[in-house]
């Protein structure tokens, strides 16, 4: 059952012209069409429909915790 | 990826809810769109509307690319099909109701019609059966765009055409703020429209409409947080344009992606489902390929469809102005199992999530 809108992380393994072998946890590696991204060996992108649409932000995923902890502690809201 | 977990944490979850219950008003209420399949999923999965207070309406709209592409381009299909075209299509097309049948009972009569994965997929079936005519019925938003204009520019063989049938989602969003009983305070952008698009077509929202909008990821802490920056901006009586989902979401978007679909397609005028004619809200292909499109090749053309059969109230579900649970059809006549709306057909149909997640809690009572 494939979800239209849902796009999967996956991190590139490896990648030979317009194609990347990409790893999407548990063992689960397919080929994905990488042609609308610039993304090296190691990045993560986001797949959907057997392309990879945007490379994911490991910075910007922790730096999001980060901020959600942060906004959770403060005592005071603002006006 | 490692975090994955902390983005579904129910003790974080609770205390997002607690800080939206407390700017949340007491009086009136608040009502917050979302146009996303996959975020009504989330929503409805993880049951997260019993953390929200009862006056913040969190609502559906016409997120499901699937359920709105009018019964004449079913239809069309249908023809192609029934012409001997190979007719190729995502798996949740297969039995969305054209005026009279679905692709799936084309099938059934005969017809050659295979489901992919995505629009490469056609093209390698296509070179494979090169003694057969081939033609991919392009469903889909932003997200699902690139891909075919992609497969276009790099020149798909000669047996391939294209049933263009994409559409762009801010226009509807507009056309839902505007309606004025439907009194809409906030939007949650779709998250993964959003990686292609960026966040320059939602400015009008807070700039002209003057109402606040966050693009939100898809795990239950994205949605949260997108919920509490909306009646953050409510509370400071400041609509903007925000990112909740940084780590997929840039202000330009993917350009290469953006640069493709505007040298493949040009924007139209489109009749969504239920919805009727859309201005600038569909895309179709540039004289350049016009050589792909499947009705000009295979001449087919259908004007106007049964969009809404009988009883069915899809219209009304796809802009969020009734739940599924007030169609009275709903898991009755018009079940998944047995579909009468588009809405119930889609992996990404409000009706088909409200149904599943029902399924879900008759067989294990604990979920949700």
């Amino acid at each position: 059952m494939i979800n239209m809108c849902l796009a999967i992380p996956a991190k590139v393994i490896s990648r030979k012209d317009g194609k990347a072998r990409v790893d999407f946890g548990e063992g689960v590696l397919r080929e994905v069409n990488i042609e609308l991204v610039d993304a090296k060996v190691g990045d993560y992108v986001l797949v959907h429909a057997g392309y990879a649409i945007q490379v994911l932000d490991e910075k910007e995923a922790q730096e999001t915790l980060q901020l959600w902890s942060e906004i959770l502690e403060a005592e005071i809201l603002q006006k | 990826m490692s975090e994955t977990l902390r983005f579904r944490d129910p003790d974080l979850a609770n205390r997002v809810a607690e800080k939206i219950r407390k700017l949340t008003p007491r009086k009136g209420t608040i009502k917050i769109c979302h146009v996303c399949g996959t975020h009504e999923w989330t929503i409805t999965h993880y049951g997260l509307r019993s953390l929200l207070p009862k006056n913040l309406e969190v609502i559906a709209g016409p997120g499901c690319p699937v359920c709105i592409v009018p019964a004449s381009e079913i239809d069309e299909a249908v023809q192609l099909a029934q012409k001997g075209v190979v007719v190729v299509c995502f798996g949740d097309v297969l039995r969305v109701p054209g005026s009279k049948e679905s692709l799936l009972d084309a099938k059934a009569k005969g017809a050659d019609v295979r489901v992919v994965y995505g629009v490469g997929d056609a093209v390698r079936l296509a070179k494979k059966e090169a003694g057969k005519d081939f033609a991919f019925f392009a469903v889909g938003f932003e997200t699902t765009t690139p891909s075919t204009a992609l497969e276009i520019i790099n020149k798909p063989p000669e047996n391939l055409s294209f049933l263009v049938s994409h559409r762009v989602i801010p226009p509807a969003m507009r056309l839902l703020v505007e309606m004025p009983d439907l009194n809409l305070d906030g939007f949650i952008a779709p998250g993964h429209v959003s990686t292609i698009i960026g966040l320059k077509p939602y400015e009008v929202f807070p700039k002209q409409y003057k109402i606040p909008i966050v693009v939100a990821g898809f795990e239950p802490l994205d949605l949260l947080f997108g919920i509490f920056m909306i009646l953050k901006q409510l509370n400071n009586g400041k609509p903007l344009l925000e990112n909740e989902y940084v780590r997929a979401v840039t202000r330009e978007g993917n350009v290469k992606a953006q640069e493709l679909m505007r040298k493949v397609f040009e924007v139209k005028d489109g009749n969504w489902r239920g919805l009727g004619t859309i201005s600038s809200s569909k895309l179709g292909l540039r004289d350049k390929y016009e050589v792909y499109d499947a009705c000009s090749k295979h001449n087919v053309n259908v004007e106007q469809g049964v969009d809404i059969q009988p009883g069915c109230r899809c219209h009304l579900v796809v802009i969020g102005k009734i739940k599924p649970s007030e169609c009275p059809l709903f898991m009755r006549a018009c079940t998944p199992e047995k579909p009468v709306g588009a809405c119930m057909v889609s992996v990404e149909g409000t009706c088909r999530i409200w149904a599943k997640a029902k399924e879900e809690q008759l067989i294990s009572p604990d979920l949700g």
